[in-house]
């Protein structure tokens, strides 16, 4: 009997990578998964910090996909060398900041490390769910031969859904896998995947709206851009990049932000940063955390603190207490006026 | 066998899960590790990360903000 070929196939946690290992293992291939967390990647855990968003999906999709199709997951926190890709892209920006081109060249060559350095397990080739002209970007028929050959997988990438548009692969070559039994779909239409899907007997799947990543969406994009701004330097941890992710956030002076909570899950999860951020809270009424981010100084705190008491239940009142506390430095209290609904400007949100 | 610990509170999901894996690869079948961590997030991802690649879930301690979570390694 033919010895069993093995792939290795990029899960994003949406259903182009799900179609794409179901395709192959009814062809009998053996695969594996591998998910690449950059720290910009949608995530259970960002609509569980939000109280309505509670009974959402808290579970991580690219786990949740790899049970339904059964098969192995490797997750690789890629966090570190994703920042040159998102700073540098070669081939530059979508939309927003998400350099999506150069983002699936870098996790594609990722793949093609993996297989290399796990060469034990006999991995034959790397598997994408992209889809010709599924995305503006990075998935059209001019990008698919640039995504092979700058990655270094070069005839070893499949794309079992759009392969019969595409020049043959070593796995069709070599019979590994069966090109007539791969599919042909194009462009934005989701209605083949769907379709798909269902003969597979799969219903319960996640469609991410504008891709796999926080980059793709315009509010998180210009909130970057306004940190890498006011910072003066494009330098970025993962805390500034989760903290992105929460709350509202209000520049009412070009040397700092306040990240105000929306409700109490997500203060509950901004109080787990009061030791690395200055923060502001009122005592006085119930209302949300407050983080501050930048050079915060004593001349900032009346401001503030009259800003965060606007979205206390304190707003009305002619006198808020409030706690400021500086890490290292501790705590001060103040008593300040709620700022007046209108004065706080449009343009102080980011 | 050999019981270890791993500290992964205030990290948000996915890196429990990756930190969890990562030092598992370094263990034999049969070593338990704790993962104390404070996302409830991975109440969900590390029993399923688990179910997946073979491990078992022991144990689930939940306090009022930390979980701790023991899983043995599969063969
Ligand atoms: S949406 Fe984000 S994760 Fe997906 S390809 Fe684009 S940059 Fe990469």
């Amino acid at each position: 009997m033919a010895r069993q070929h093995k792939a290795v196939a990029l899960i994003s946690g949406g259903l182009d990578s799900m179609l794409a290992v179901r395709v192959l293992q009814e062809q009998g291939i053996e695969v594996e998964g591998i998910n690449f967390y950059t720290g910009f990647c949608v995530e259970g855990h960002t609509h569980a910090i939000r109280n309505h968003d509670k009974d959402k999906q808290k579970r991580n999709n690219a786990l949740w996909v790899a049970e339904q199709l059964d098969i192995k997951l490797h997750i690789v926190d890629v966090i570190e060398e994703y920042k040159d890709v998102l700073l540098n892209p070669k081939h530059g920006y979508g939309a927003n900041m998400n350099p999506c081109l150069d983002c699936k060249i870098f996790m594609v060559g990722k793949a093609v490390e993996w297989v290399k350095e796990h060469h034990q397990d006999g991995f034959d080739f790397i598997v994408t769910g992209e889809v010709i002209g599924q995305r503006p970007m990075s998935q059209r028929k001019k990008t698919m031969p640039i995504i092979s050959e700058e990655s270094g997988a070069d005839d070893l990438l499949l794309r079992p859904l759009c392969a019969k548009n595409l020049p043959e692969t070593l796995p069709e070559r070599e019979g590994w896998v069966d090109r007539e039994k791969l599919y042909d779909f194009s462009g934005r239409n989701r209605k083949p995947q769907i379709a798909l899907a269902k003969s597979f007997g799969l219903n319960d799947f996640a469609t991410p709206a504008g891709g796999c990543c926080f980059l793709t969406d315009k509010n998180y994009s210009d909130k970057l851009v306004d940190l890498w701004k006011a910072r003066n330097s494009r330098e970025y941890e993962m805390d500034d990049i989760m903290l992105l992710k929460v709350g509202r956030h209000i520049r009412p002076d070009s040397g700092f932000k306040l990240i105000i909570a929306r409700d109490a899950g997500e203060s509950k999860f901004l109080e787990g940063y009061r030791k690395q951020f200055p923060s502001i809270y009122a005592l006085s009424h119930s209302g949300p955390m407050a983080l501050v981010d930048g050079n915060f100084n004593e001349e900032h705190y009346a401001l503030a603190a009259g800003i965060v008491a606007r979205f206390g239940q304190g707003r009305n009142a002619d006198e808020v207490e409030l706690d400021i506390n500086i890490p290292e430095q501790g705590h001060q209290q103040i008593k300040t006026t709620p700022l007046a609904a209108d004065d706080v400007l449009q343009e102080w949100y980011v | 066998m050999s019981h270890e610990q791993l500290d992964a509170r205030r990290m948000l999901c996915p890196m429990p899960v990756i930190k969890t894996q990562n030092k598992v690869a370094m263990m034999h079948a049969g070593d338990v590790i704790d993962v104390i961590c404070t996302d409830p997030g991975a109440l969900n991802d590390i029993p399923a990360w688990a179910r997946i690649n073979g491990h078992e879930i022991i144990n689930t301690v939940q306090t009022d903000d930390e979980i701790t979570i023991s899983v043995r390694v599969g063969a």
